[in-house]
Formats: C-alpha cells, structure tokens, sequence
C-alpha cells in the first residue's frame, strides 16, 4: 500500500486488522461477493463439465491416451512451445534493446510496426506464410533464378514455428523494454567503469537484470503457443488445440474432453513452474537512486546490421502478410461466389465485440474490488477462480459449452448469448486485471474525502472512484474486444447459425482456398485491430 | 455529478437489453427452415437463397464437414434444431438412417431420380447430384518430373510418388472412398494402404479445392478430388493446365458418389421441409448443379452441362451407395492410420 503513510492513523489501523475496506463495509462487500460467486460459477463451468466427462470416460479415455498418436500430441505441443518461446525471446530481447537504448534511428517507428506483428490473427499471419513461403510461392520465385525449383513444404513444424514465432515475439519485446527503460542503469555505469565491455555489461549486469521481466513474456509467449489455434489449424501440425477441435468438430465429447483436459493440466504446471522461478533472487533496486538519463548507445558500424535484423524482422512479421493478402486482392484465384457484405461483416464482428468487452468490463467490476480489498478468504479464492480463464484455452472453453448446452441447456445452444458467455469466460482475467490495476492506482484519500463530505459508500464509489480508473478500465476494454475481434476457436464453435465475422469468413475462405475472398476480410481485420492496438498503447506507460 | 451516474446506469441497461435481445432477434428467425449441410456453402448456398427467393421460405444453414455435421446430429439427437440435412455423400446419410433419424419420403419426390444407386433403399434419403472420384494432375508437373498416370490410387504408395499426391483426409468424398476400399479390399488392406500413402508423403489439404489450386500452382503434381472442382477454377481461367484422369477396371478410385438430402424425424416442419427438397430435385436446381457446381444432374430431363464420361460410361466400381454406412468405423481407421494428424 503505496499510500498508506497518508491515511490517519485511525484508519489505517482499521485496515492493518484486515478490517473490511471503506468501499466495501456498507453492504457493497455482500452485494460484490454475491455477484462474484454467480460469476465463478459461470467461470468454472467449462472446468467442471470437462472434468466430469473425462472422468467419465475412465478406462477408454485413459486407453485413448496412451495411444501412441496422443502422446505424440503431448510432445508436439511442448516441442513448438519450447521452439516458439525461445526463438521469440531471441527476436524479442534485441529488438527491445535497440528500440529503448540505442540510437537506432526512427526507434518508435520500428516499435510501433513490431506490435503490429502482433494484433495480425495467427491464422491470418499463417495463411500468408503458406503461401510466400510455399513449394512454389513468392520466395521461390524469388530463387528461381539461382536454380531453386521448389521449397521443401513448410506446413508442420517448421511453418507452426515460424507464423508463431512472429506473432509472439511483441510479447516478449513489450515487458523487456519496459524493463530495459525503468532498471537501475547506475549498475550498468559500475560495470562498465570496472572495465567490462559492452557485451559483456549486457550479459553479465543487464540480462540478469531483465530477468523477471523477460520470464513474463516468455510466459505469455508459451501459454500462446500452446494455446492458439489458429497457426497450428492452418500449418497442419497435430497440437493440442488442433486435435480437440477434429475432435470437437466432429461432436467426439469424450476424446475431446480427454485431450482437453490433458492441455489444462499443462497450462496449470507452466503457472506453477513460473511462480516457482519467479520467488528466486531479488531484482529491483535497493535504494531509490537517480532515474536519470543514461546516454544512450551509440550503435557505430552496427547500425547497419540492427536496422538490417529489425527490417527483417517486421518485415516477415508484418509486410509479407500484408504484401501476400494486396496479391490475393488483385484476384489470382477462385473467389467465393457467396457474396458477405462488408457491412455485415464488421457490424457483426464489431457488435459482438462490444458486447463482449463491455459484458466482461461489467463483469469484471466486482472482482476487481474484491481483488482489491480482498480481507478473507473466501475473497482471495473468488478472485483466483475467477481467473480460471487464462488456463483455459479457447477451445476448451468452447468444447465445454458446445457439449454442455447440447445437452443441458438447450436455450442457449447456437445463441450469440452463449458465444458471448464464451469469450467472457476467457477474456474476464483481462479485465479483472486491468481494473484492478486502475484502482490500486487511486489514492484512496479521494474517497475518504468524499465519505467525509457526506457521499455514500455506493455514491462515492460510483462519483469518484469509477471515473477516476475510466482510462485503465477502457485500455482493458480494448484488449478484451481486440482479442475477441480475432478470435476464431470460440467463433466457429459456438456462434449461432449463419453468424458470420472476419474470423469466421476467412476460416471458411481458406478451408475452401478461395484466398480471393480472404483479403478484403483480413485487411479490416487488420485495420481495425491496428487503431484498437493505438488505443491500448496510448494507456501503456512504456512507450512514454 | 449526478449526471455520471445516470450515465452509468443507462449504459448498464442499454447493454443488457442489447446483449439480451436485440442481437439474437437479429439473427434468429424462429420460423427459418433449419439446414445442417454437409456440402459447402460455395456449392449449395446460392440455390438455397433462390429457394428462399422463389418460395418466401427463410432458411438457416450451418455449414460444415458432411461426417462432422452427421455427427452431430447424432449427438443432438432429439434436441436437434435440424429440418434437413444435405450430405455430400452417400455414407453420412446412410449413418443417419441406421440411427433411425430420418423420416420417409413420398414416392413422388424419390421418382424424381432415374438411377435407384442414388435412392435410399428404405426410402429415407435421396440423391441430388451425381460425381466421380478422379485424379487431377498438373501435366506440366508430370513431364518434369518424368512421371506416367497410374493405372491404380494404390500405386500412388510407389517412391515415385513421395511428396507429389494430394488428399484431404478430413473431407466426406474422401471418406467415402476409404468406405468404399474396406468394402472392396478389406480393413486391413485399406489401414496398410493408409498408412503406406503416408509413409510416403503424401500432402494434407482441408478440402478439394486446395487440392485442385495446389496442382495448378504446382506445388504437387496429382490430387485425389471429385471431378467437378476443376471445372470450376476452368470456369475462371480457361488457360489453367490441370487435367482430370479417371480410373479403369472398377479401380477404387472410381467411385461414383452423390450428394443427397434427408428430412430429420425431429423437424418441427417437415412439409416445408419437403418443398426443400423437392425444389432441389426440380429442373432449375437440377440445371443449377449441372452448370454451375458442374456435377451430373440426376433427373432426367437434364444434361450435364460439361464434357464429361457420362455416368455409364465411368468404369466404377461394384458397391452399392447404400453400404457405405460404416461412416465411423472409416473415420476411426483413417484417424488411427495418423492420416489427420
């Protein structure tokens, strides 16, 4: 509690017995924790009901499983995952250093085009790479001249890896350079007047250093990898999601809830894994020290070489599916003859994005402030289940619902409510997140203040303290609609008949190589999600 | 101040109703036939849309893979929201009938189709279009690769075909094949096939058209399809160097297959249900999948409309449409085989 040396003694007494909080003692706590035990029940559905079937499966399932084909499930998905996260953190670290402490020319530029690389769908990202990069695409056109007559195919593997790793590496670029910025430099001027080198500074003070921060992003690069669907879908290569969706598709519950289960399970070790690593060692600054500019690094005779290795980079992430959607667009091949107006695209893209976003906003509201002010345990727990949705893939949450409203809830099948139930489960740690963090942000005084000037707890709650964390409220609004805008999983299973989105039309585009009809699609994807991204970025300190 | 939370308040509720009503009012017209279509919305969805044009009927259609939709509509079984399904095989209709979902159809409407191969034997199903299983192959790729036709789909496990053939494992017609092979050379037999063909390398696609796009652009040189697709990229380019091989001698991948329809015993509906279906047997529609999806019309009265082997003249195989029924037993070999993988 950063304020807490500001609060009157009275009540900060009141709070060190872990008394409830001025927001939540006047009947708000109940009302907060009434809605969010509803909300965690909605939440722990989908773990419940994949839990139940996989266990019901018993023997077979388990039979399934060993299955040689399965277990190889389990090793392909830890294979990209290993393969995604390293590669990224090797394109993501330096291009977070030459973008916050060198005197790479045009740094916001380049940082701005690598992010790009990220709100570009991976099914969008992997769509394009097949094709430049396929047996007879754009790049052996290029080799042609030099004798290359066909490209080894790059779809498995080595194509899930690559359209992975261009998508992720901004997860890894964004907290690094965030740290890059914020660490102690004083340390880095001690090394170097002890008479290290450069690199000798960045691998001995500055890496260790970054540390923490580079093992979130790689984190968040892993738990990507193992749970999009998207690239693995497109690249053919048998992961977990690709796997559960065959089996999905083809309404195979028990196998679905199997394999579903399995993914769940190594998503929860990888959190468990990090929170292990993460207690280790001390990172942070000792004193307060100055922040002082440090004199930035002159790159010299490398600058050639980092504007060569950063174009590269945004170049394969960002312009060649740019550049491969502009070549469909001038129709080389077969269009789709069922005609989608755009209009209708994007109404329903957008419309149920908003919905969504705000649903999981509103949502998120209660939790937020019982994160906050979270006094017992039954508060603590609420919050963590709450944020069931960052283990649960999209397509397992998607398998769950399909299966369970099929069978129990017949009111709900193919209805955009339950699609909207679906995304919301996924996104609310989002949001939760975002507003928390608002809150935390705000000196409670201002509250107190308006307490003591007669305001209710609910009128100064509603008059001070929301408006107060509009901005961070909205910038996790606009990562939950960002993400539900690309969402395809959760789409193609639970939307209702004949609801159609951006994602949704070029699946089907591309399930029929109708590659025409996927670039006008893809380029307001595109578009959309780049100003949405602009928004979000405006709200994150570290691009200040 | 007080202004902010009349603001609140109002959002919350807008939303609510939005989210609660409005949406799903958008999209959900309760009255719609409901169509689970096994066959793309490329290929079915227009004449679908003129059958609501010409009959004032709305429809709803969720589209996906024919043995994928089959199966659920088994799993929904009582609950399914369906009217009609449309197959683009024999075998998936044939599922649903030995799972006792589909409801009989009026002598009238079964009449409609000359050849009794395209009519369910209990009546339950009936054909709409005729197609053959082919090769389409790139000759270019071929010559430069010093490669002859094979006189079989198995030869394709030679080292000569390693990396060059194109499937789509995944895809109803494909299955059916497969269907058709256990039939003919027996689970065994069939599973090795699989299994040699992808030791071999032979390429995955989603569906057909990807087959037929990746043989023109070259990228391998023969694919397993049905005869129409290729008509339609024709249609497009004229210029286009793909060409189609038909096997001889009952070869397995000769069969003749169809695409059908069916009316679901739980249709809240059925006589619309049936005007569907009638329409889709009637002459326009019939020209419809004649001249534009390029399939053999199964009526009489009309004429395939591209310069195909008429469906006599095609040396099929012997099997009964009817028996390709065994649709899981086919989709548990081909996954086991590692061929989705």
């Amino acid at each position: 509690m950063e304020h807490s040396g500001l609060i009157p003694t009275q009540l900060r007494r009141y709070r060190d017995r872990g008394a409830p909080d001025l927001h939540l003692q006047f009947g708000n706590r109940q009302l907060a924790q009434l809605v969010s035990v509803v909300l965690v029940a909605v939440v722990m559905t989908p773990v419940a009901f994949i839990i139940i079937r996989a266990i019901g499966a018993g023997q077979e399932g388990i039979e399934y499983l060993l299955q040689a084909r399965n277990l190889r499930i389990v090793g392909n998905s830890i294979a990209l995952m290993v393969t995604v996260t390293f590669l990224a953190s090797l394109i993501g670290v330096p291009f977070a250093w030459l973008t916050s402490r060198s005197d790479l020319p045009g740094q916001r530029i380049w940082l701005v085009l690598g992010l790009l690389a990220m709100v570009i769908p991976s099914y969008l990202t992997a769509v394009t790479f097949t094709d430049a990069f396929g047996p007879k695409g754009a790049l052996q056109q290029l080799l042609e001249p030099i004798g290359v007559d066909r490209l080894p195919n790059i779809k498995g593997f080595v194509g899930a890896c690559l359209t992975l790793t261009f998508v992720t590496f901004p997860y890894v670029l964004l907290p690094v350079r965030a740290a890059l910025l914020y660490s102690d430099r004083s340390l880095e001027e001690a090394g170097h007047s002890l008479g290290l080198n450069r690199w000798q500074v960045f691998a001995k003070i500055t890496l260790p250093q970054l540390q923490p921060a580079l093992a979130a992003g790689m984190l968040m690069v892993a738990l990507y990898c193992l749970a999009d669907f998207g690239a693995v879908a497109v690249m053919r290569f048998n992961a977990f999601t690709r796997a559960i969706f065959l089996q999905t598709e083809s309404f195979r519950m028990d196998k679905a809830s199997v394999l579903a289960l399995v993914l769940v399970a190594m998503t929860v070790l990888i959190l468990m894994l990090r929170s292990r690593v993460q207690h280790r060692g001390r990172h942070y600054r000792i004193g307060t020290g100055a922040n002082r500019q440090l004199q930035t690094v002159q790159l010299g005779k490398w600058r050639l070489p980092a504007m060569l290795f950063c174009g590269t980079v945004v170049f394969v992430g960002v312009f060649i599916p740019l550049l491969v959607l502009l070549d469909w667009l001038s129709g080389r091949t077969l269009t789709n003859p069922i005609h989608v107006s755009m209009t209708e695209l994007l109404r329903n893209t957008v419309g149920v994005s908003t919905i969504s976003a705000l649903t999981v906003a509103v949502a998120a509201l209660p939790l937020a402030l019982l994160a906050l002010r979270a006094s017992s345990r039954i508060d603590r727990w609420l919050v963590n289940l709450a944020y069931t949705g960052n283990v649960l893939p999209s397509i397992v949450i998607a398998l769950a619902l399909v299966f369970f409203a099929s069978q129990n809830l017949l009111s709900l099948y193919q209805t955009l409510p339950l699609l909207i139930i679906g995304y919301s489960i996924r996104y609310l740690p989002f949001s939760i997140g975002a507003t928390h963090s608002a809150f935390a942000q705000i000196n409670p005084r201002y509250e107190e203040a308006a307490r003591s000037l007669g305001l209710s707890a609910r009128a100064a709650l509603l008059r001070i303290t929301l408006p107060l964390a509009r901005g961070g409220i909205l910038a996790g609004l606009a990562l939950v609609f960002l993400n539900v805008m690309k969402e395809l999983p959760t789409t193609l299973i639970l939307r209702p008949i004949g609801f159609r989105t951006f994602a949704t039309r070029i699946w089907s585009a591309y399930d029929e190589a109708f590659l025409s009809s996927i670039a006008l699609p893809g380029f307001v994807l595109i578009l959309v999600s780049g100003l949405v991204l602009i928004v979000i970025l405006r709200h994150n300190d570290s691009l200040h | 101040m007080m202004l902010y939370k009349r603001y609140l308040t109002l959002f919350v509720l807008t939303f609510v109703l939005v989210s609660v009503f409005a949406i799903p009012a958008l999209t959900d017209e309760s009255d719609a036939l409901t169509i689970y279509s096994g066959r793309n919305e490329s290929l079915i969805g227009p004449i679908l849309a003129q059958f609501t044009e010409d009959t004032g009927i709305a429809v709803e259609v969720l589209y996906g893979g024919t043995s994928a939709v089959a199966n659920q509509i088994l799993t929904e079984g009582d609950n399914s929201p369906a009217d009609v399904f449309i197959a683009q095989d024999g075998g998936a209709l044939g599922a649903l009938a030995a799972a006792d979902l589909l409801s009989e159809l009026p002598e009238a409407t079964l009449d409609r189709v000359i050849d009794p191969a395209f009519v369910s034997p209990d009546g339950v199903w009936v054909g709409l279009s005729g197609r053959a299983r082919v090769l389409v192959y790139g000759p270019e790729t071929l010559e430069a690769m010093a490669l002859e036709l094979p006189g079989s789909i198995l030869d394709f496990t030679g080292e000569e075909w390693r990396g060059v053939v194109g499937w789509a494992p995944a895809n109803a017609s494909f299955v059916s094949n497969v269907t058709a092979m256990r039939i003919l050379l027996g689970d065994e037999e069939t599973s090795q096939w699989l299994g040699d063909m992808i030791a071999n390398d032979v390429q995955s696609y989603p569906k057909n058209t990807p087959i037929v796009q990746a043989v023109i652009d070259g990228e391998i040189a023969v694919g397993l399809v049905n005869h129409y697709y290729l008509f339609r990229f024709l249609a497009e380019d004229p210029d286009i160097t793909a060409a189609l091989h038909f096997f001889l001698d009952g070869d397995p991948g000769a069969l003749i297959n169809m695409a059908g329809a069916a009316i679901l015993k739980t249709s809240d509906q059925p006589d619309r249900a049936l005007m569907l279906v009638d329409y889709l047997l009637s002459d326009d529609a019939q020209e419809y999948f004649a001249s534009t999806t390029f399939e053999y019309p199964l009526v009489e009265t009309v004429e395939p409309a591209v310069d195909v082997p008429s469906l006599d003249e095609i040396e099929s195989p012997d099997i009964d449409l009817s028996d390709l029924d065994d649709l899981q037993g086919t989709l548990e070999l081909i996954e086991e085989s590692g061929a989705l993988d």
